[in-house]
């Protein structure tokens, strides 16, 4: 995988994906992170405000932790994380080892068809490393 | 590993101070938070036990200015000091591009020092990482204490308890005055950011 340097056409391309599935669905904001706290790449509605260095580095840090706790009772990986509020809800899934999609939505949209989509998405980033 | 975005022209490091516990990696990012309030755009963030305690990490972003057209993102970490969290460090350290291992120059905890440091060589084994080949700087920090009375390892001590075989750059310092901890900054953000251009050439 390409990992490390993703170039401009690639960026270009998550984008994209991000925006077409899950920004216009209504998503507040999607990041990608990878496992050491890196941002790939955020997208917003444009009206979101978060700080997403902080956010990116304590998502990295919860999902190791749970990573850390699958292993304890015998997971290979709990490969998706949903924490809810009461108006605004996370939902982290594993693109692959090193990649992380954080959706953060409200509560207008609903978990399944949030799934759905993230599903979608996940699978077009993996064909699109794939191509490279 | 660092990670460059080409599009947006951003590089983001991640450095980690590390080192037994109470020696004072927290207040390093303490003294840098309150220092450098104009070029930190958020708020350090800590995962601390009720008893002020590292849980998991302090963060610290800021940024550093351009280098050839790049912006630089550092990001700054502390790991827990405590041993029993060693579970916790190993996680902090991945992806790691530069460390500062923070010694406490206190003469009692000489044997601490260097667990610590043996411990971090094997940590970042786990990662096929190298303690020779990462950017290291060495801090030895409480030499204020001297003036109180309180014990302290002379530097050279210090230096063939550590830094004997791996011969970085070291300062002695003191966080919580805040002496030598910019300099020691400075010196860790050079080396990695000079890691970071040569693998990339």
């Amino acid at each position: 995988m390409n990992y490390g340097i993703v170039s401009q056409e690639q960026l270009e391309q998550i984008d994209t994906i991000l925006t077409d599935k899950l920004i216009k669905l209504g998503v507040d904001c999607v990041i990608i992170i990878d496992m050491a706290g890196n941002i790939i790449t955020a997208k917003d509605n444009g009206e979101s405000k978060y700080d997403v260095y902080s956010f990116a580095a304590l998502a990295a840090g919860n999902f190791a932790t749970v990573d850390a706790m699958a292993k304890l009772v015998g997971e290979q990986e709990f490969s998706l994380l949903f924490h809810k509020g009461q108006e605004s809800n996370i939902h982290f899934s594993k693109i692959d080892d090193e990649l992380l999609l954080i959706s953060m939505f409200g509560k207008d949209i609903s978990l399944g068809f949030l799934r759905l989509n993230v599903v979608d998405v996940i699978e077009k980033i993996r064909q699109l490393w794939k191509r490279k | 590993m660092s990670f460059i975005n080409l599009k947006d022209k951003v590089v983001q490091v991640k450095i980690v101070y590390y080192g037994p516990g109470r020696c004072g990696k927290t207040t390093n990012l303490e003294y840098i938070n309150k220092t450098y309030r104009n070029q930190i755009v958020s708020e350090m963030v800590s995962l601390k036990t009720h008893g002020d305690r590292t849980l998991f990490f302090d963060f610290l972003p800021f940024d550093m200015g351009k280098i050839k057209g790049y912006d630089i993102k550092i990001q700054l970490y502390t790991v827990p000091g405590q041993v029993k969290y060693n579970a916790t460090r190993k996680l902090v350290l991945r992806g790691v591009d530069g460390i500062v291992f923070v010694a406490d120059a206190m003469a009692k905890q000489r044997e601490k020092n260097i667990r610590s440091l043996n411990q971090l060589h094997e940590n970042l084994l786990s990662y096929k990482e190298s303690i020779f080949k990462i950017p290291l700087v060495m801090q030895y920090n409480k030499v204020d204490l001297k003036e109180h009375g309180i014990p302290i390892l002379p530097t050279e001590v210090l230096q063939k308890d550590l830094n004997s075989r791996l011969k970085v750059p070291y300062f002695e310092a003191s966080a919580i005055t805040g002496y030598n901890v910019a300099a020691t900054l400075k010196k860790i953000i050079s080396s990695t950011v000079i890691s970071i251009q040569k693998k990339l050439l």
